[in-house]
């Protein structure tokens, strides 16, 4: 895919200079609403969404079925948020009680400080123009282009003919489409795709962009630059994106705060380098373990609970780092604890800034463990946690 | 070779333009008429954004009422309300009525499948984006539905063609009236053999037109 970054920067000051202008008087109610609104002055308060107490049920034959079960939560303003959970965990239903797809059974839900359960029709599409959405399968319109699907939210809303073929060409340079205006989306790839989906969703100029698993159907490669193009859309408009997914490696990539949901309720919530380091709930252990440096299972299989009675061995130390206190895994001091050790596994990943990680290590058996206690705390700590995991007999190579 | 025919060749082409007449008003009656009945089908129905059971179990029941009669009942039983509408019970314009009324539903029920058969997802995007009912409606269901109603729409000239061949009990002509009377009750094998000709073509012109649209339509 021809995406170029200096270009993507260029775009995006031109399109937050168009924002800047003069608003454009238009004869729909809901004109000026378009141009004229910015995250900075619509929405006040630190929250732009807040659920309180929604539950949302579902009459069944079986009985109700409740995918929600009282959920409070706050959405900082101007943040990337993420909604965690396994499958039918809820995330996808709380999504769309921000733009009210899903009406809330009880409880309410505040966007931009108004209780959005109390709109009428009216000032419902009002409030579905501040946010945007994308969608796993795209749900781009197979019979118009590419040009006719990031049109249509802005002709629908009455804007003129002339402002919308300018906006939508500086949508579509914005993600990087400019030479597609008139392919038919069957002709697109699935990450061309989704930046058409972004497009449009942008094409109201929203507060807020809802994101529902916009990633999954989407190789590793694409999903990068989806997630680095929704970063920048984040960093450089100031809209807050509220995204859902089922791998924490989105989350990581590129939320700030996580709520991990389990059964229809909150499980924990937080900021991201926080629940990544120090994970309290069974169903956030569950979602991290494919991120986590396990030790090997042919090591596993050779570790014993006691050092053998006769022979060499190796002590298997693990060294967590949770991202707390700045700390960060200093190998030289490390090898002065536990000199003549191998780096058996292991990993290091920067969350925010943070470092997080586990490094196994094997010491030899006549290296003299040290008291785990002062290296892991204060000033002289190498590692936030360290314990013995087991013992091996033999020597890993041949000194 | 030349064909000696039995009847004068105009007596053909009268027909065949009867024909060309009686399906072409009644099948763009039908589409007309067919069309907004198939979009309250399916936004009324449960889980549609205007759903109201009542409002469509009335529709729907006027539907299977005017399917489940056979069109040569239909045809004879419409003749109050045809001489009302066209002021005659008799000639092309009077089959033309019971056609419409008959092919309206039969294309309304077609069309309500293709209706249906547009992805939930792209009526969530329109909502998500600030959609009303109407814009959903022009947008989204018709557009994206466009190639199926077509080829639904194809279906029911075929079967219109097939009904106007009834519609000589009104008197209305056609080619089916003249296989019935020259070609049956007089004997004339030529005839029969000609109007089944040219009965295979034009359906046959019918369809592959249809189809064709369709795959413009698909193959954007």
């Amino acid at each position: 895919m021809s995406y170029s970054l200096a270009l993507r920067r260029d775009t995006l000051s031109k399109f937050s200079e168009f924002e800047k202008r003069e608003p454009i008087q238009t004869k729909t109610e809901t004109g000026d609403l378009l141009f004229n609104s910015s995250p900075k002055t619509v929405t006040k308060g630190i929250n732009i969404v807040s659920f309180k107490s929604v539950i949302k049920l579902y009459p069944l034959a079986t009985g109700d079925f409740y995918a929600l079960k009282g959920i409070d939560l706050d959405i900082p303003t101007g943040s990337i948020f993420g909604i965690i959970g396994r499958s039918g965990a809820g995330k996808s239903s709380l999504l769309r009680t921000i733009n009210r797809l899903e009406k809330p059974s009880s409880g309410q839900v505040f966007v931009g400080g108004i209780d959005i359960g109390g709109l009428n029709e009216v000032d419902l599409v009002k409030l579905r123009r501040r946010i945007g959405m994308i969608f796993q399968h795209f749900n781009l319109l197979s019979a118009k282009t590419v040009f006719e699907n990031v049109a249509l939210p802005l002709q629908v809303a009455g804007v003129p003919k002339a402002d919308i073929q300018q906006r939508v060409s500086e949508l579509l340079a914005l993600v990087g489409l400019q030479d597609k205006h008139h392919t038919f989306p069957k002709r697109l790839s699935g990450g061309q795709k989704q930046r058409v989906g972004i497009a449009r969703a942008l094409a109201t100029n929203p507060e807020i962009l809802l994101c529902d698993e916009a990633t999954s159907a989407l190789d590793p490669e694409t999903t990068q630059s989806i997630l680095q193009l929704l970063r920048d859309i984040n960093r450089q408009l100031g809209i807050t994106i509220i995204l859902i997914t089922h791998e924490m490696s989105v989350i990581r990539e590129i939320a700030d705060q996580v709520v991990v949901l389990e059964q229809g309720e909150v499980a924990e919530c937080g900021l991201v380098w926080k629940i990544f380091g120090n994970p309290q709930h069974e169903a956030t252990k569950a979602l991290l373990a494919p991120l986590q440096h396990h030790l090997p299972d042919d090591l596993q299989d050779r570790l014993q609970t006691t050092p053998p009675i006769s022979g060499p061995y190796q002590q298997i130390l693990q060294l967590s780092y949770n991202g707390e206190n700045q700390l960060e895994p200093d190998l030289l001091r490390i090898s002065q604890y536990f000199q003549g050790s191998s780096l058996l596994h292991g990993g290091v990943d920067r969350i925010q800034g943070h470092a997080h990680g586990r490094l196994l290590l094997a010491v030899d058996s006549n290296i003299a463990l040290p008291d785990f206690k002062q290296l892991t705390q204060g000033n002289q700590a190498i590692a936030h946690h360290i314990e013995v995991l087991g013992y091996v007999a033999g020597t890993f190579h041949s000194r | 070779m030349s064909l000696a025919l039995s009847i004068p060749a105009d007596r053909y082409w009268q027909a065949l333009f009867d024909t060309l007449a009686m399906v072409g008003v009644s099948g763009a009656i039908a589409f007309v008429a067919g069309i907004p009945l198939a979009i309250l089908l399916v936004v009324t129905a449960p889980q549609g954004f205007l759903a109201s059971p009542r409002l469509n179990r009335v529709i729907g029941s006027l539907v299977n009422g005017f399917r489940a009669t056979p069109f040569i009942v239909l045809l004879v039983a419409l003749i109050p309300l045809t001489r009302l509408l066209v002021g005659t019970s008799i000639g092309v314009w009077a089959a033309i009525v019971p056609l419409a009324i008959s092919a309206t539903p039969f294309f309304a029920r077609i069309a309500e499948v293709s209706l249906r058969e547009v992805d939930a997802g792209l009526i969530e995007a329109a909502q998500a984006m600030g959609c009303k009912k109407w814009d959903i409606i022009r947008h989204v269901y018709l557009p994206e539905a466009l190639p199926s109603i077509i080829g639904g729409f194809t279906i029911t000239l075929v079967a219109l063609i097939s009904s106007s061949a009834m519609a000589g009990a009104v008197g209305a002509g056609g080619l089916g009236d003249l296989a019935i009377r020259y070609g049956y009750q007089r004997f004339d094998t030529q005839v029969m053999v000609l109007v089944i000709v040219m009965l295979i073509v034009l359906v046959t012109l019918v369809q592959f037109i249809g189809d064709r649209y369709v795959r413009w339509l698909k193959e954007r």
